[in-house]
């Protein structure tokens, strides 16, 4: 298995690794560069937790190799909220809006949520549905997701 | 609202919309899952499966996978011998039923069962080595559906047959007559096909050959008492020298209610390596090989008189438990819990489990949902049948207040449910005339609209004996003023660390902001079951609120004795102390806290320092809770494709803590009931290969198959301490019959039964074709 160097920002920080040409970038964040705020639900692009954002889109980490994220810049969860703490509009109006129960799922749809309405970006509550029905979540029924996604098509998350 | 603890202490947070206290760490990344634990050393394993359903295993090369750099074990059932491990098929301890190995031995019982383990240096490794296994398997017919485990070769050495368990109610003479002479006789058969838990985090464990008792588990499971109890069971350990830690666990759904064969097995492997060793499950291993749930046939035959009124049932049910269930029983609870709200003097049942060459069974949300699934999709039938608008029968035959404590035929008691009210106000707010109205111009245009109600009581808590019986609570206040609360509840997402606090803080009259909950170490606090049963706002919040008032008395023990004053006119609220009619007088819970451990003299002569209380609470054995639900769809006789426009949820739960999670839950159940209805199958084809092996072909809901939930509550406190009733479970037992007769009424004109699940839209396109033809 060939090996690689590669170079990618994650969250504005430089990480470097060697890695096999077959690591996921989901391996890469969790393992390499140790941002285990995304999580692997299925590893196979239908459940959405691994979501993140390369070079500002949402991306499925499970299916895109780390190689292929060579040279890009990369945002997890942990890189969503203010230095001082105040959490993302998408983050807040998930804890508003009682979006999530065991978490696990969460990460995934926040950075979605934060994808698309990011720069100002203000989607309709259609295509922000729409985006979310590519995560999957077994709690909560998505009904305080839908409210969260209801509150960012409206502007009215904090 | 009557949300009043007991003590005389007003609420100010139980009853109210407090935020979750865990969902800050889990919404920025620092949530702590089973895969997020890195140990140093630590090595990683994957499994070799079983390809074949029932096969002898004819030989097995290791070399090539031994021989793989970074590959440091591969282990078969003939390494783990020494270890004598004979997993029990119940976390309450050892139960009945077939012996079951952590790895096959010999044979293999299914697709995926587990032949070795592979550990190396990471997964991918584990992986490839893996795949270097070489097995010779000689294949054998498998017995994969109920019908071929009626008669087919035994699954299981040492079996004559397949039944797991049989019971059955004696021969009643009576029943007989009552079916010869009723008016009415409705009979039907309902199957319920298999499902996957399906939690969004699969199952896990990080061993390490670590601690005071050089076994430390990193699981994710659904109480860390009972694993570590069940641990040390099994491997022959003092209680005590296993540790578990679940901190965050994503989802179980009854799934990890015990450690199953990988875990065990992984545990066995780390002994043997003496190194810390990781395995996580993946979403393919998941859907194959992870304990799965219902398949069920029930046939039942209900008697009633010419007025609709319910004068016996008689029930015929069977269940694929497959090769290895995690208890061995065949759903006796389903059937004695059959009559649900209504007053039914008669009840007659025969239920077997059978073994078969699938995947083996575990408790799902609900285990016994199927009571209520076959009832009152059953009372629609009849309804049709006799003539009668399905509310109207359930109107008439639903156990009112005055009727309780009402004993059902199989003995069990209820008491303190409001079905009748709780159906009143589903139906006032769905506005039925207006729905019939709207459905009669729907036909008119070929548009198929459908109401569905549904009716249940639910027993929750389940602490009739075992390790169910009693939850535990250590209260600590610290010289700071902050609370600690070490409880026996166990979060999946339950939210227990922000309802426990709530349930504390107003006890000791403190902000809900100064109250920790932890929950995740088996080594801290005492022994609790975790979740299951419904059980933790009832056994666990009695246990926090009667600690929590323990203390508060100490407290004001305490700040009695510095002002002279009586204890039952001190005042605790936000942290501050008052006497009643002393307005000079006023200090803190920080500052009595403080002197409790530093300033001794203060305290009242012979009291003990500190600021500890622990409490150990026996719920009542059952807490039974109840609730209408009530569904519109629209069924497209075009595509079959069912539309849900609304969903009420009319629901009891005693005092609520926290409307939020309350509301929270009933949506999670309900919707993964809908999926229950509408999407979800694990199917096995005739070699008993799995079918639906990916989330591709597994499809649970997604945000497009949900509705709005409506919610109504009532609030009818219970006998426990804090007058709470479970919750967990309901709406996972109550959604699927509400779908379906929702959907059973939308094809009314079709003269549809829909009583064999899923009702997938080519499912659903067969019974209009079938209606059509007439």
């Amino acid at each position: 298995m060939s090996q690689h160097s590669i170079e990618v920002t994650v969250n504005g920080e430089a990480v470097r690794a060697e890695v096999e040409a077959r690591r996921t970038l989901g391996d890469f964040l969790r393992i390499d560069a140790g941002r285990t705020g995304l999580h692997l639900g299925c590893e196979h692009g239908v459940c959405g937790a691994c979501t993140v954002m390369v070079d500002g889109l949402a991306v499925r980490s499970c299916l895109m190799l780390a190689v292929q994220a060579n040279g890009r810049d990369v945002v997890t969860v942990e890189g969503l909220a203010h230095a001082d703490g105040t959490l993302h509009p998408a983050q807040q109006a998930m804890k508003d809006e009682y979006g999530l129960q065991c978490g696990f799922c969460t990460p995934g749809i926040v950075m979605t949520l934060a994808a698309l309405t990011a720069d100002g970006a203000r989607p309709t509550e259609a295509a922000l549905r729409d985006a979310l029905s590519g995560h999957l979540c077994r709690c909560t029924g998505y009904q305080g997701i839908l409210r969260a996604a209801r509150r960012l098509a409206q502007g009215t998350a904090a | 609202m009557s949300a009043s603890p007991p003590g005389g202490v007003a609420a100010r947070f139980v009853g109210q919309r407090v935020p979750r206290k865990e969902d800050r760490r889990l919404l920025v990344g620092r949530g702590l899952y089973v895969d997020d634990v890195v140990l140093a050393g630590m090595l990683e394993a994957a499994f070799v499966r079983s390809p074949h359903a029932r096969a002898r295993i004819k030989s097995l090369d290791l070399e090539a996978a031994r021989a793989l750099p970074g590959v440091r074990a591969v282990y078969t059932a003939a390494d783990f011998a020494h270890f004598g491990l004979d997993l029990f098929n119940s976390f309450a301890g050892r139960g009945s039923g077939p012996t079951v190995r952590t790895l096959a031995d010999g044979h293999v019982r299914y697709v995926g069962d587990p032949v070795a383990i592979v550990v190396a240096d990471n997964r991918y490794i584990a992986e490839d080595g893996a795949g270097l296994v070489m097995v010779d398997y000689e294949a054998e017919d498998p017995v994969v559906t109920i019908a071929q485990a009626r008669d087919g070769a035994p699954v299981h050495d040492g079996y004559t047959d397949n039944v797991g368990v049989a019971a059955a109610t004696p021969d009643d003479p009576e029943i007989a007559a009552i079916f010869a002479s009723a008016k009415h006789v409705v009979t039907g058969t309902i199957r319920h096909q298999r499902q996957a838990h399906v939690s969004m985090e699969t199952r896990g464990i990080v061993v390490a050959p670590h601690g005071e008792g050089e076994l430390t588990l990193h699981l994710s499971c659904q109480s860390p008492h009972m694993a570590a109890r069940y641990v040390s069971l099994l491997f022959d350990l003092p209680e005590t020298s296993v540790k578990v830690l679940s901190k965050d666990v994503g989802g179980a759904f009854g799934l990890k209610i015990q450690p199953w064969r990988e875990e065990v097995a992984a545990i066995a492997a780390s002994l043997k390596l003496r190194r810390p060793v990781k395995w996580i499950e993946d979403r393919l291993e998941n859907l194959t090989s992870a304990s799965q749930a219902r398949e069920q046939e029930i046939t039942i035959k209900l008697a009633l008189d010419a007025e609709g009124l319910l004068l016996a049932a008689d029930l015929d049910y069977a269940c694929n438990v497959g090769c290895y269930p995690h208890s061995n029983d065949c759903n006796t609870f389903a059937m004695m819990l059959f009559t649900g709200a209504y007053r039914v003097p008669k009840l007659a049942y025969r239920a077997v489990s059978y073994y078969s060459n699938t995947v083996g069974q575990a408790a799902y949300r609900g285990p016994w949902a199927m009571e209520s699934l076959a009832r009152e999709t059953m009372m629609d039938v009849a309804a049709r049948q006799i003539g009668i608008d399905p509310l109207v029968l359930r109107e008439r035959n639903l156990m009112t207040a005055a009727d309780q404590p009402y004993a059902m035929p199989s003995g069990m008691v209820v008491h303190g449910v409001t079905p009748c009210e709780t159906l009143e106000l589903a139906l006032a707010k769905v506005d039925v005339p207006a729905f019939r109205a709207e459905q009669a111009r729907g036909r008119a245009e070929g548009r198929y609209l459908g109401l569905g109600v549904a009716v249940y009581v639910e027993p929750t808590t389940m602490a009739m004996g075992g390790p169910f019986s009693t939850d535990s609570a250590h209260v600590r206040l610290d010289p700071s003023g902050k609370v600690s609360v070490v409880v026996s509840t166990h979060s999946q997402g339950h939210g227990t660390q922000t309802t426990m606090a709530q349930i504390a803080a107003d006890q000791l009259g403190v902000d809900v902001a100064d109250v920790t909950v932890l929950e995740d170490d088996s080594s801290r606090g005492g022994f609790g079951p975790g979740a299951g049963g419904s059980r933790q706002a009832v056994s666990g919040g009695g246990a926090v609120s009667h600690a929590s008032r323990i203390l508060a008395d100490k407290v004001k023990a305490i700040a009695a004795h510095m002002h002279n004053a009586n204890p039952a006119d001190i005042r605790i609220e936000g942290g501050q102390i008052s006497v009643a009619g002393v307005a000079e007088v006023s200090t803190t819970v920080q500052a009595i806290a403080e002197a409790a451990y530093f300033t001794l003299d203060r305290l009242p002569p012979g009291m003990e320092p500190g600021m500890e209380a622990q409490y150990r609470y026996r719920p009542p054995p059952i807490v039974f809770s109840n609730a209408a639900h009530a569904c519109v769809c629209e069924v497209s006789a075009e595509t079959g494709v069912v539309k849900i426009l609304r969903w009420i949820a009319s629901e009891d739960c005693g005092v609520m803590i926290n409307p939020a999670i309350v509301e929270g839950q009933i949506a999670g159940g309900v919707v993964q009931g809908i999926g229950g209805v509408l999407l979800e199958e694990i199917a096995y084809d005739a070699y008993g290969n799995p079918t639906a092996v990916t989330f591709k072909d597994y499809m649970i809901p997604t945000i497009h198959d949900v509705p709005e939930i409506e919610y109504c509550h009532i609030i009818t406190p219970s006998d426990s301490e804090g007058g709470f009733k479970g919750v967990g479970e309901g709406g996972a037992i109550i959604a699927p019959p509400t779908m379906v007769n929702a959907i059973a009424d939308a094809l009314a004109p079709f003269g549809a039964r829909c009583l064999d699940l899923p009702l997938t839209p080519t499912k659903i396109l067969e019974l209009i074709e079938a209606g059509e033809k007439g």
